[in-house]
């Protein structure tokens, strides 16, 4: 951060948004799967959506500084809109991902008001308990989102009227990763615009901000918005692909999960959400085909490592790393 | 030296056989179960119901060689078990899909068993609607219905309670058993004097029972999630002075199960419940089973047990009535009016794919010292609804 001052604030928001090979590289990337693991398409689909959920976190935590431990809600709140849809309305799934993430920014936004006026531990009591009282409340709404059975009778579309959902996942993952690709180029250029560097000092320093002209509050009731809406995508893309929602979609394990990825990957970077997904649910897949009940053991060890020896994640520390070589 | 060059080669071959061939001899089941966070304790007596099926009976059966992949789904999490049963048929290539906890896991891998057509082994999950989501599911645990309705009937009809008070935790089991207790009930000709819907997290009972008593009903229905609940709704009764002797109090089987009974002690004297397994039941088959069991896991069986080591015994005598054939179609077939004699007694499969089994009526009681559910009735081949 050292050469902010030195350049004009419009050339290095200029240059942080211009395409660095390493990212064109990190794209191209994600279409290996198609062709070296092609038995893999389910769980490819399934990381590219906790990818999405992730980024979405990291857009109040990572940038806004916004401690969440109840993100699920929105998750869920995507998942059930986006499942309900399907069964009341139809099966289209662009207009399923759209009632989804408009339902769960509704509710981001209600609820941004509360969230927006504390910080800190403060923060952490309040989302986990909106996120319990979410859970609950589905569990309580049996006649509608079937309860602890789970919400039955989903029937998506084709995707664009061609593609069905197959079991080896080749529609679902092209589908999760075209949607994850044009909500992460949102999300950089949400990130590289004056609103994302107003985001970064509100995490630095947020009584400063409203001093220096940036209303600390109603940015973060627009950003808690955004995040949630994008949550509510990833929700609803796992219930068109795997056309089942549960209350799991609403518990604090996927609140916790999608902050240890975040923590894994690196918060505060575009690409943190995206590698920690990846890692975490390779090694969880991993892990747990080879002891399917001590997996969560080496998930700890892993966490721990990284912690320890990467205290900015894993894109941190490699940056870190990438500096110091670049240096000599 | 030579040797190892004839392994190498021969892992070289096997390799570059296209899967098919390789699978010739061997049946590949996927376990899909929650075998890590709050229920691992429940698929791992499943699982050992399976072990030791498998250590009685060895591991080949008409010709094939059983092969198991285990998959951790971690709780009720219907997403990550279909995602699990879509890469255990075509990662794996396995021939049948079995385990199943919980009722969410059984539901999302369901379709997945429809579309690829294979045999799907529902060793626990309890909802009555799993079996009508796929033509290949069978079952072999029991469902609630099968076990309240049966209880409610019996109630009622040689119980001698013509009034009863439901409680039940507010959840989809605890109100799936309410509604299937009271349904019973009332077709008996029972009167229900009124109901609760307790939370099921960490629930204070004394001021339900306070209420309870207070309507002094003939008799109470109660059902609780396992774990430490059953004895905390068992201490509140007692706390009350209600006398499971004077007020009947009736649950299905988890209220009483053996970690319950031991933690009431005396206070637990009375209880009845209606049940499909007990390690207590008096039978040849079943005292060996105990015995082979506690031999092997120095521990007794529950019914999450003899559902594993039922859905093995079905998967083997399917594949010994095909031929060692493992497609879904021929599976089901062979294992549609299957009969057998199970630890809990005589048990069949119907056309639904459902058990039919009989349903014991127990009594707590001391027996040498010991308190432990006693079984003094019996309601014989009762059908999954």
């Amino acid at each position: 951060m050292t050469d902010i001052p030195t350049v004009a604030p419009q050339l290095y928001l200029q240059s942080r948004s211009r395409w660095r090979p390493i990212e064109i590289v990190f794209w191209l990337a994600t279409l290996l799967p198609f062709w070296l693991f092609p038995d893999y398409l389910s769980l490819a689909s399934q990381i590219a959506v906790a990818s999405l959920f992730a980024l979405s976190l990291d857009l109040i935590l990572g940038y806004a500084g916004v401690v969440s431990l109840g993100h699920a809600a929105f998750f869920g709140l995507g998942a059930y809109t986006a499942g309900l849809f399907s069964i009341y309305v139809w099966g289209e799934v662009f207009t399923g991902l759209i009632a989804g993430a408009a339902v769960a920014a509704l509710v981001g936004y209600a609820s941004s008001f509360i969230i927006s006026r504390f910080r800190h531990l403060t923060l952490i009591m309040i989302t986990l308990g909106l996120g319990l009282l979410l859970h609950e409340a589905a569990n309580s709404a049996g006649w509608l989102t079937g309860g602890s059975d789970g919400l039955q009778g989903i029937e998506v579309w084709k995707v664009a009227g061609l593609f069905s959902f197959d079991l080896y996942g080749v529609t679902a993952y092209s589908y999760t990763l075209g949607v994850l690709f044009v909500v992460f180029l949102a999300a950089r250029r949400l990130i590289n615009s004056p609103f994302g560097l107003a985001l970064r000092g509100i995490r630095e320093n947020f009584v400063r901000m409203p001093a220096i002209g940036a209303d600390s509050n109603s940015h973060i009731r627009k950003v808690y918005t955004i995040s949630a809406a994008l949550a509510g995508v990833a929700g609803a893309l796992i219930a068109q692909t795997t056309q089942t929602v549960s209350l799991e979609a609403l518990s604090f394990e996927r609140s916790a999960d999608v902050l240890v990825m975040l923590v894994l990957g690196g918060a505060g970077r575009l690409y943190g959400g995206l590698i920690g997904a990846a890692v975490f649910m390779i090694a969880r897949d991993q892990f747990s085909g080879i002891a399917p009940q001590y997996w969560y053991f080496w998930i700890g060890i892993l966490l721990v490592v990284v912690v320890m020896l990467l205290p900015n994640g894993i894109l941190g520390g490699l940056s870190k790393i990438f500096a110091r070589w670049s240096r000599r | 030296m030579k040797q190892s060059l004839y392994a190498g080669v021969a892992v070289a071959v096997m390799a570059l056989l296209p899967a098919g061939a390789q699978a010739q001899g061997t049946v590949k089941i996927g376990i899909i179960s929650a075998y890590s966070g709050q229920f691992a304790d429940t698929a791992n007596q499943i699982d050992n119901g399976i072990k030791l099926y498998m250590k009685q009976h060895g591991d080949t059966v008409a010709g094939k060689k059983i092969e198991l992949i285990r998959k951790d789904t971690g709780g009720p999490n219907p997403a990550v078990a279909k995602r699990l049963a879509e890469e255990l048929i075509v990662r794996d290539k396995v021939d049948i899909l079995a385990g199943f906890t919980l009722t969410p896991e059984a539901l999302g891998a369901a379709p997945v068993s429809a579309e690829a057509k294979k045999l799907l082994v529902d060793m626990n999950a309890a909802t009555g609607i799993i079996t009508t989501k796929s033509p290949y599911i069978v079952r072999t645990s029991f469902t609630l219905n099968q076990v309240a309705n049966t209880l409610a009937e019996w109630a009622v009809k040689k119980g001698g309670v013509k009034k009863v008070y439901t409680m039940v935790s507010n959840f989809g089991p605890g109100i799936d058993a309410e509604q299937y207790f009271q349904k019973g009930f009332k077709a008996a000709g029972g009167e229900i004097v009124g109901s609760v819907r307790m939370p099921v997290a960490n629930p204070d009972f004394s001021a339900f029972v306070q209420r309870a008593k207070d309507l002094n009903p003939e008799s109470i229905f109660v059902f609780v999630p396992g774990g430490a609940q059953p004895a905390a709704i068992g201490k509140a009764f007692a706390e009350r002075q209600m006398d499971p002797k004077k007020i009947k109090i009736m649950s299905t089987g988890e209220a009483v199960d053996e970690t319950a009974v031991k933690a009431l002690g005396d206070l637990a004297l009375g209880r009845i419940s209606g049940w499909h397994y007990d390690y207590n039941h008096h039978s040849k088959v079943n005292e060996d089973f105990v015995k082979a069991f506690n031999a092997e896991f120095k521990r007794n069986p529950d019914f999450f047990a003899v559902g594993g080591y039922d859905g093995m015994h079905l998967i083997y005598e399917a594949l010994k009535k095909t031929g060692g054939k493992a497609d879904g179609d021929s599976l089901i077939a062979a294992a549609k009016g299957m009969k057998w004699e199970s630890p809990r007694g005589p048990v069949a499969i119907d056309d639904k794919r459902e058990m039919v089994q009989d349903i014991y009526i127990r009594r707590v009681e001391k027996v040498d010292g010991k308190i432990v559910n006693v079984e003094f009735d019996t309601v014989k081949g009762v059908h999954a609804e």
